[in-house]
């Protein structure tokens, strides 16, 4: 603000609405591009989909400067202002990837203990027949 | 309204003063920094929830697919994947674009337009709460979603369902393919089960589905590939952690939604009273809950991301 007219700052609100609904929608479009639905039998590529997610993940960066730079009007703020707001935040970078990594190796856990249960359920078994032919024995 | 006078006296003496110290950190009012700090840390509150949510999905072998979980619509609209969400989205981007201009109509110390552009901005925030109230009511009465109980499933193999009787059916599905599971008592999920095929309603195991202690018709299938070729197994309920991790971050966001709507009432109250002409600040309370509305525009941003579109 400041800088510009009455009529320029409304004109730019509205092109920001424009910009926010248009990259809205094309973000709704890639994300069905990805699922398979505007091209049948899309969704069989990985590639497509990692490059779907990507993409995903850019625009909504770009919509969350845009709303932080534009309408919460912090490239008018003084610099100062600015960096202490954002630069704490990218101390979530890294526990974005620290998290996603544990819930990786959650994953690999889960199915090692499903494979250790089979295996005991297996040996219960086992044990509980050997048992049966000793009280068999015993009997007789 | 001496009260209210002589805040304003020392309101305008606070301003002199420049937070007493002489200079005016970062050129900001004290109430604007602080407001930033404040959502600098419920940001940091939003993020750990929404980590969670991606820690919880890449620990899971299968996650529910949203544009199968949100794919209706009020007015009996199916099969309409994501169509209903972005009328969400749109309705907060809408809002945030009208918070602007009362912002600017503040600047220029205009009342009517700073009454009339935050008036718009309640009701687009409103609108949202509407439709999160429809999409919850939908989730939890008709799809029967709850805290502990996740109905979206998917399929880890391709196979053939069976019929009620045990008997092999046409219908054929892949392996990713998503189901909802329905209640065997109290019908289906409002898609009006045509002569569908009649579910025992006590726990059980039949002959072409089981129904366990929840009510939910787990019906068999017989696997048609890989290792398990022949095997009949029945479905299982979807990951828990989805219907927490929806229903605690949606429902925080729409929290912060309907607390954003009252203040911003009390503060419409107070512009359209004439309060804030008499501080000559070019409304700078409108500005300051104008921050926080668009904060809750910007986390709804990454919610819609991670929930709707990835």
């Amino acid at each position: 603000m400041g800088h510009l007219s009455y009529e320029e700052s409304i004109k730019k609100v509205y092109r920001g609405l424009i910009l926010l609904a248009g990259v809205t929608l094309v973000e709704v479009f890639l994300s069905l591009l990805g699922k398979g639905y505007v091209i049948p039998g899309a969704e069989e590529y990985k590639v497509l989909i990692y490059i779907v997610g990507l993409g995903l993940i850019g625009l909504s960066l770009y919509k969350a400067y845009f709303i932080i730079y534009e309408f919460m009007h912090m490239r008018y703020e003084m610099k100062g202002l600015a960096m202490t707001v954002l630069l704490p935040t990218l101390l979530l970078i890294w526990a974005i990837i620290a998290f996603f990594q544990e819930g990786d190796s959650w994953k690999g856990r889960r199915e090692q203990i499903k494979e250790k249960n089979e295996i005991k359920e297996g040996t219960q078994q086992g044990f509980q027949l050997r048992q049966d032919d000793f009280e068999i024995r015993n009997l007789g | 309204m001496a009260t209210t006078d002589t805040v304003i006296e020392h309101e305008i003496q606070e301003e002199q003063d420049l937070w007493s110290g002489g200079k005016q950190p970062f050129k900001a009012s004290y109430g604007k920094l602080m407001m930033w700090y404040f959502l600098l840390s419920d940001a940091f509150t939003f993020a750990g929830f929404l980590i969670a949510y991606g820690a919880l999905r890449f620990s899971s072998p299968t996650w529910p697919v949203p544009d199968f979980v949100f794919s209706t619509a009020p007015f009996g609209i199916h099969h309409a994947p994501l169509i209903f969400v972005t009328i969400m989205s749109f309705l907060l981007i809408v809002s945030s674009v009208t918070m602007v201009r009362a912002v600017q109509e503040g600047h220029r110390e205009n009342k009517n337009g700073v009454v009339f552009w935050m008036l718009l901005t309640v009701l687009g925030g409103a609108g949202f709460l509407m439709c999160q109230a429809w999409e919850w009511t939908n989730l939890i009465g008709t799809e029967h979603m709850t805290v502990t109980t996740n109905p979206f499933g998917t399929h880890t193999e391709d196979g053939v369902y069976l019929n009620a009787d045990g008997s092999e059916s046409d219908e054929t599905f892949k392996a990713g393919e998503s189901y909802l599971l329905h209640k065997a008592a109290g019908g289906g999920h409002g898609e009006g089960h045509d002569e569908g095929p009649h579910y025992e309603t006590e726990v059980g195991d039949y002959a072409g589905y089981a129904v366990n202690e929840k009510g939910f018709v787990l019906r068999k299938f017989k696997v048609t590939e890989g290792e398990d070729q022949g095997i009949v197994k029945a479905e299982a309920l979807g990951p828990a952690a989805f219907g927490a991790l929806f229903f605690f971050i949606t429902g925080f966001h729409g929290f912060h939604v309907f607390s954003g709507v009252m203040f911003l009432l009390i503060i419409l109250i107070n512009a359209a009273s004439g309060l804030y002409v008499k501080r000559k600040n070019g409304y700078e309370m409108v500005e300051k809950i104008g921050l926080y509305w668009h904060f809750v525009d910007l986390v709804w941003v990454f919610v819609f991301l991670v929930f709707y579109l990835l």
